[in-house]
């Protein structure tokens, strides 16, 4: 049974030592990074426009940006302080997403994280070692979390609902349920314009990485982006999420078991954010109370989006934004511009990166399969 | 403000079109899909336009009608050179299409649907008056179609014959017909086409027929013309070509994969897969599929024939656990199966599912990890894997590409950059390498050239002289007739009929498949 080829290719094993795959490789690992930059620039540039038309210097702003942001080893801090939840709630998007599934609801996972923390923490605070406390702050938080998320991928497979939706819904339910336990139960008696949960003492409060003025949150945010992207690459359970993702019907002929992967994945998802709220109160706030619902949750999104969901990528893009976000104040202060401008660049970079979404194949420098096969 | 419905030319009084392409030419960047076409289609004639997938038919009829505009070339319509820029100027010609699949609203009736594909439908409609005219319309057509029930209702026979009465009704006079026949039973396809044949002889329509059927071809057409990679490389009346002129105008010179010899199944073989009892709902959720007892023996193909729709989707689902049947059982030799990955390996079970790349492909993932959907979690001892084995991977991919013939530009290029062919090869080396002994099969050649659907069935026919059980679900006929041992029929979500293929007859199983059981 032998077919003649009508086109004569060379065997793979014979391509083998030679440049091509490696231009490809090369090729295919660029593609993304190129787009991405292109979406940036893009953006920065409609933006320039906005700020144009409102009278002010584009040239001035950037920067402003840049030095607010980047500028100095003040200002590089400030970034990678305000990057560090959202290496968390990026994860938290971004490890859905590889499964297929939209789900934008981080931010109730933060606060409900951070309230859980603070509530386990009240009971041990005096009696144990901060370490220990941490410790099952960490393990509530990423518990709440795990299971607030991971809700909306259980109502997905097992009854239908869009989880995109329902994350959204879910995350309003988690304001309101923390606004009502620290005005309620929680609430520390002496939190008076501010209703918060007693505050911890300063020897529980986790706190910089030695030499710079930048919590420990940074090291768990890189770490558990690290983690992710191992257990997406490099596990066959990952693997298994990745085919469910790409298409579910072709996970389910292969058996695979697509609903413990629908809600294990959102549940992981879940637990990082979660665990994100618990370093809000444990390394910033000190306690919980209502800057949790800080929209950590909602740029976890577009960090994830413009990271392409790549666990790895979302360190690089959340100090980049991290640094859009720091360098706020200082816009708001010399340019008159209201604080709320940052905000516009954010959503102007996520409608171009969405955009660019369509460009990916295109291009022939990028696409080896639309390169002359080698003779 | 309704105005008058008069403005249907009765049918009579227009004249069939014909038309003519003079060297049409279409490039897609580098690539040439249609290259230097002549074709001529006097008026009143029914030609056939034969080719296998991506030779250019679809191509060549959407310059026709207007979807595409060629790069090289023109059209002509009764000897007059026209310049057609839209669909809507091909209509105006008189140049109408019937599609594959049915492009009628199902809630609709039939004489709803016509009159709301006219241009000219008044804000408010006369329906009185319009059935009036309808029905003296009808008059003048050879079909007779129950145009106040709703297409949903239809027999697939009936709404094909409402899309053509439709294209006439719109006041078109050239209709290209694209594999008109595919949803329909052999008997239905005789009567719809014995009809369209007997209007083009009375000289009131001119048909272009894109068919793979050659006794379809020879049977209704008057001449033929055989496109093959952009080119016309043949062109005639029926009367003057055989059947294998046309194929090798087709094919050319390739030489096709041959059947194994079908080794005897012994009388003793064990029953592999045995469906007893089940009902699960269909994709309507309206109504049941009803599988009574069907059994599948190590060394047989058992072929399930059918029009689509009649539940074969539905049952090869409840066999692949992603629909849940709600009563009865399914057994793999001899023990209950549920189609969990422990089990499908266990028992070497293997779907091969229609449409490949939809159904068991991960588009965007490369051919090397979809070529590893089956064994990326088992480790060299046959234990779970938790870390993948990159390298192995790599290995594994780069043997079975080569063994099966897999083009592809790199084994990291994207499956979905692949051809349908070479991506129904990536699916047949996952699954058929090693041990199989149930193999379940849906339309495994659907849209695929002569070559890779030769060497697809040699690769099903090897399985099953190795001993394989095969269930090989199938809308073609000539298929199952080549390849079954058993046949049996499903209409209407149960099976209705059963007959060892070296005595079936075509007829009785087309009767079956209409509902005449």
């Amino acid at each position: 049974m032998t077919i003649e080829a009508n086109v004569p290719i060379t065997p793979l094993s014979e391509q083998a030592g030679q440049i091509r795959p490696l231009l490809e490789w090369l090729a295919r690992r660029a593609e993304p990074l190129a787009i991405a930059l292109f979406a940036i620039l893009v953006g920065l540039a409609l933006f320039s426009l906005f700020i144009a038309v409102l009278g002010k210097s584009p040239v001035q702003l950037f920067q402003l940006m840049y030095a607010g942001g980047f500028g100095s080893w003040f200002s590089v801090q400030n970034s990678l302080s305000r990057a560090a939840p959202l290496l968390l709630t990026a994860l938290c998007v971004a490890l859905p997403a590889r499964l297929g599934l939209v789900v934008i609801g981080a931010e109730g996972a933060v606060v409900l994280g951070g309230v859980a923390g603070a509530a386990i923490a009240l009971p041990m605070i005096g009696t144990a070692p901060p370490f220990v406390v941490w410790v099952a702050m960490g393990l509530a938080g990423m518990a709440v979390g795990a299971a607030w998320i991971g809700l909306s991928g259980f109502l997905r497979h097992y009854r239908g609902v869009n989880e995109t939706i329902a994350s959204l819904l879910l995350a309003y339910i988690a304001i309101a349920l923390m606004n009502h336990l620290i005005e309620g139960v929680l609430r520390d008696p002496a939190s008076l314009n501010k209703p918060s949960t007693t505050p911890l003492p300063a020897e529980y409060m986790l706190g910089n990485i030695p030499g710079m003025d930048v919590h420990w949150g940074l090291v768990i945010g890189v770490v558990a982006c690290i983690v992710s992207y191992i257990l997406i690459e490099a596990t066959s359970f990952g693997f298994a999420a990745r085919i469910a993702g790409g298409n579910v019907r072709a996970a389910q002929i292969q058996g695979l078991p697509v609903r413990r992967l629908i809600v294990g994945f959102t549940a992981i998802a879940g637990s990082f954010a979660g665990l994100a709220g618990m370093i809000e109160v444990t390394a910033v706030q000190g306690s919980a109370n209502a800057s949790l619902a800080a929209g950590y949750g909602y740029t976890g999104i577009l960090v994830a989006f413009l990271a392409r969901h790549n666990p790895l990528a979302i360190i690089p893009v959340a100090i980049l934004l991290g640094g859009i976000d720091a360098s706020g104040g200082l816009i708001q202060r010399r340019m008159g511009l209201p604080d709320a401008t940052v905000l516009v660049l954010q959503g102007t970079l996520f409608v171009v990166i969405l955009f660019c979404e369509t460009l990916y194949g295109r291009f022939r420098l990028f696409n080896p399969d639309l390169w002359k096969r080698s003779a | 403000m309704t105005m008058l419905v008069g403005n249907i030319p009765p049918f009579k009084t227009v004249p069939a079109v014909g038309i003519e392409t003079v060297g049409m030419t279409m490039r897609f960047g580098a690539f040439t899909a249609l290259d230097n076409v002549s074709i001529k289609v006097p008026a009143g004639t029914f030609h056939a336009l034969l080719g296998e997938n991506g030779a250019g038919k679809s191509t060549l009829v959407k310059c026709i009608m207007g979807f595409y505009h060629q790069t090289a070339g023109q059209l002509q319509v009764d000897d007059r050179e026209v310049a057609v820029a839209s669909p809507r100027d091909a209509a105006a010609l008189g140049l109408g299409m019937v599609y594959q699949h049915f492009t009628l609203v199902p809630s609709l009736t039939g004489a709803e649907n016509l009159v709301i594909n006219r241009t000219d439908v008044p804000a408010v409609i006369n329906w009185a008056k319009e059935r009036q005219a309808l029905a003296a319309f009808m008059e003048t057509m050879p079909f007779t179609i129950p145009l106040d029930r709703p297409v949903s209702e239809l027999a697939a026979g009936e709404k094909q014959k409402l899309e053509i009465v439709k294209q006439l009704y719109l006041g078109r006079r050239f209709l290209v017909l694209d594999e008109p026949t595919s949803v329909l039973t052999p008997a239905e396809a005789d009567e719809m086409l014995g009809l369209v044949r007997g209007m083009t002889e009375r000289g009131e329509l001119t048909v272009l027929m894109i068919s793979h059927k050659f006794h379809e071809v020879t049977k209704f057409a008057d001449a033929v013309s055989v496109l093959r990679r952009g080119k016309l490389t043949g062109t005639g009346l029926v009367s003057d070509l055989s059947t294998a002129d046309m194929a090798a105008m087709m094919i050319g010179d390739v030489k096709l994969a041959e059947l194994d010899t079908r080794l005897p199944v012994s009388d003793g073989a064990r029953a592999v897969l045995s469906v007893s009892k089940v009902r699960a709902p269909d994709r309507t959720g309206l109504k049941m599929i009803d599988i009574e007892n069907l059994v599948v023996r190590s060394g047989e193909i058992v072929g399930i024939a059918g029009i689509s729709g009649n539940g074969q989707k539905e049952l090869a689902e409840v066999l692949a656990g992603q629909r849940a049947a709600e009563t009865g059982e399914v057994t793999v030799k001899g023990r209950a199966y549920g189609a969990t990955r422990p089990e499908t390996r266990a028992n070497n079970v293997r779907f091969i599912p229609e449409e490949p790349l939809a159904n068991a492909c991960a588009p965007r993932m490369t051919v090397t990890e979809n070529l590893a959907f089956r064994t990326f979690d088992v480790a060299k001892g046959g234990k779970e894997a938790i870390w993948l084995d990159g390298r192995g991977m790599k290995k594994r991919a780069s043997s079975l590409i080569d063994d099966f013939k897999v083009k592809t530009a790199s084994p990291a290029s994207p499956i979905a950059a692949l051809s349908g062919g070479n991506v129904q090869r990536a699916v047949l080396a996952r699954e058929l390498t090693g041990d199989v002994d149930l193999l379940i099969v849906s339309n495994p050649c659907f849209g695929l050239d002569f070559s890779a659907v030769a060497e697809i069935r040699a690769r099903i026919m090897k399985a099953r002289n190795a001993g394989a059980a095969v269930l090989l679900m199938s809308e073609d006929l000539d298929e199952l007739m080549e390849m079954s041992d058993r046949i049996m029929v499903m209409s209407e979500g149960k099976l209705v009929y059963e007959t060892p293929a070296r005595e079936a007859d075509i007829s009785v199983i087309g009767a079956h498949m209409a509902g005449h059981h």
